[in-house]
């Protein structure tokens, strides 16, 4: 049963300009028409390059950008349509970790002040010890002794600041946490162990993931089903070791082909394929397939003009491109082939 | 399973360790570190004793001073049309004034003034600015139309306030209000309101758009209690060091009014920057009388800019260890 559905959530923010008075003069459409549904008790990995929406997505689902258009259904109610008090009282079920750890955390409240504030403004626990009991719980599951109750987050290196984060989603126990890049702030070493730490809360509290990163390590760490964007959009969708084994989508082959392979053999013997150019602006995006003016595998035409949908390819592997069969099937060459065949490419 | 249980234990001994670091030392806020690390610093020391000895001389002024500071006790000594002055002597250690009046007791007495002048019209600065900022941040941060609307009118109001200079408000209200002491405290005072006004209002901006304001709106907390809470305490900083660097101008520019003459005309109380307009007349005769009001001032101000900074210097962020 899924948990989370987000169906043709469009988030566009307008630019504004003018002297006196403001005109908004276009559109950045930073999320742009995505249709996911997130399983109770899994995890969703939601990967892309920088710019390319997935944290405006995670925002929207937790109504802190305004949704242009589209639904959110949380456990079959529509987040989108509800009022602010409404979304308020719903807020201790959907939680959030952030990227930047420090800056998340109030630099004046000490970890005691943090993790109740959650807790009075819904409500929770009858008085200040009560709470206090439940708080310290937490910071135990999270590897936090009770004496980082009275200080403050300057005090604490990354790994244990995110652990603060943790717990202070954790404590109004949410069905679904959203983690916007919950590691990339952190040391590798450290990065183990707070992914290690989020699987381990998954088993014991039965969490759902959504979990937004760049870094493909990590997403297939995590991940049950990973999800890639490409400029407001998914291109492509699949189990985790699935997406790993078989990308389909031009995008996702692409940017697996960039992780390198520890194995000189392999990695030298590897085809590469490298994508010209730069993100296009989200405020114009390419008309057809947001993707054609990067592709390798570009057909005239149809990749210019008609938008491919995202479609069930393989049981449980849904792609957004028109030619993904044929890609596969080896039908159709690559201009990245001829790159490494030697032809120059075009300045 | 035996892998769950590992981790299990990796995260107990992660808690021990943490546990095992600094005891159970009650964990430092940051306006304790800030203290802590104005005190070590030597510029904040040397404002601070500054600012100590000039609040000292303020307070035991009356008591100390060794004449009766109005009274022209040498007037016959003292011929300032035939350019006869008298310096310093054992009985008058900063010698007379053109009146044949101590100087030593005047500027001892005038620290009293500049010092009240300063601090009431910085107060009065102060409250007003961080009334009409705070109230237009927290409009804005509160995100509603209506809210911005009320941002918009406060500061227009404020831009017109700042479009004109600040000694040319203080001299217009001194203007209306007649020459005394209150009227250098107010028109000194209302200078400064549209600083303090601009600074809390772009402070609070700043915060509002902060991730802690981003969490807590996740958490579920109602946008009042975010203003109140996170977004006002984290915004006062820039405006405390303000209200110190402040006090500087302000005694600078009570002394300017002063030195006008939109001061207290009592001739018996004196200020520095009215002893300074005397001085001037006889700038090429007696150019101490004129040097001692004049350095007393800087050095005044100087303290209290120094201590401002180190006060900045300690609450910015990135030189945090």
């Amino acid at each position: 049963m899924s948990v989370l559905e987000l169906e043709d959530l469009k988030v566009h923010f307008p630019i504004r300009s003018g002297v006196v008075f403001d005109r908004t003069v276009g559109h950045v459409h930073a999320v742009d028409g995505v249709s996911l549904s997130v399983e109770t008790g899994s995890t969703y990995g939601l990967v892309g390059e920088s710019g390319c929406g997935k944290t405006t997505l995670g925002r929207a689902v937790l109504r802190l950008v305004d949704i242009t258009s589209g639904h959110v259904r949380f456990e079959g109610t529509d987040l989108a349509g509800l009022s602010g008090e409404e979304m308020r009282r719903r807020r201790s079920r959907l939680q959030m970790v952030f990227q930047d750890p420090l800056g998340s955390l109030d630099p004046r409240q000490n970890v005691e002040s943090i993790l109740a504030e959650g807790l009075e403004v819904h409500g929770i626990g009858q008085s200040r010890a009560d709470r206090r009991t439940k708080i310290v719980d937490t910071l135990e599951r999270v590897g936090l002794a009770s004496n980082a109750l009275s200080r403050y987050p300057h005090e604490f290196s990354g790994g244990q600041r995110q652990r603060i984060g943790i717990a202070r989603a954790l404590v109004l126990e949410p069905d679904v946490i959203i983690c916007d890049e919950p590691v990339s702030a952190l040391d590798v070493s450290v990065q183990a162990q707070v992914l290690n730490l989020l699987e381990e809360l998954q088993s014991a509290f039965g969490l759902t993931y959504l979990v937004i990163a760049h870094d493909l390590a990590v997403v297939r760490h995590i991940s049950d089903v990973i999800g890639v964007m490409y400029l407001g959009g998914l291109v492509e969708e699949a189990g985790a070791d699935e997406l790993y084994a078989d990308p389909m989508h031009p995008y996702t082959k692409a940017l697996l082909s960039a992780v390198p392979i520890p194995d000189p053999v392999v990695e030298d013997a590897r085809e590469q394929i490298l994508i010209p150019g730069d993100l296009p602006s989200p405020s114009s995006p390419p008309s057809g397939c947001r993707f054609h003016t990067r592709c390798p595998w570009r057909q005239p035409e149809r990749c210019d003009t008609e938008r491919p949908e995202l479609r069930e390819v393989a049981p449980g592997h849904r792609v957004a491109c028109h030619y993904a069969e044929e890609i596969r099937a080896g039908e159709l060459r690559s201009r990245s082939a001829d790159v490494a065949a030697g032809t120059p490419p075009p300045a | 399973m035996t892998l769950g249980t590992d981790r299990v234990n990796k995260v107990d001994r992660l808690a021990e360790l943490t546990a095992r670091r600094d005891g159970d030392a009650e964990g430092a806020s940051l306006l304790r570190e800030t203290f802590g690390r104005l005190r070590r610093s030597p510029m904040a020391l040397s404002g601070a004793v500054i600012v100590g000895a000039f609040l000292f001389v303020a307070v035991i002024a009356p008591f100390v001073a060794p004449y009766e500071p109005g009274a022209q006790l040498w007037g016959r000594e003292v011929m300032p049309n035939q350019n006869v002055f008298v310096g310093p002597r054992a009985e008058n250690w900063f010698g007379l004034d053109h009146l044949g009046r101590d100087q030593l007791s005047r500027m001892l007495v005038g620290a009293r003034n500049s010092l009240l002048v300063g601090v009431v019209a910085t107060l009065l600065g102060f409250t007003v600015g961080a009334m009409l900022g705070g109230v237009a941040g927290a409009a804005v941060s509160l995100g509603r139309a209506w809210g911005r609307r009320l941002d918009a009118v406060i500061m227009r109001f404020i831009d017109m306030m700042l479009a004109i200079p600040a000694l040319l408000i203080a001299v217009s209200i001194a203007a209306i209000l007649g020459p005394s002491l209150p009227t250098v405290m107010v028109a000194v005072g209302l200078a400064q309101v549209p600083i303090f006004a601009r600074l809390l209002r772009g402070s609070m901006l700043a915060q509002s758009h902060s991730d802690y304001v981003l969490a807590a709106t996740a958490l579920g907390v109602r946008r009042p209690r975010i203003v109140r809470s996170h977004i006002l305490p984290n915004s006062l900083g820039p405006v405390i060091v303000q209200a110190t660097l402040t006090l500087a101008t302000a005694i600078i520019e009570a002394a300017a009014l002063s030195y006008l003459g939109f001061g207290n005309p009592d001739p018996a109380t004196p200020d520095w920057g009215a002893m300074l307009a005397d001085a001037q007349r006889f700038l090429v005769g007696a150019p101490e009388l004129a040097m001692y009001p004049a350095v007393a001032i800087i050095i005044t101000a100087l303290g209290f800019t120094l201590l401002g900074e180190a006060m900045r210097e300690s609450l910015d962020p990135k030189l945090r260890k």
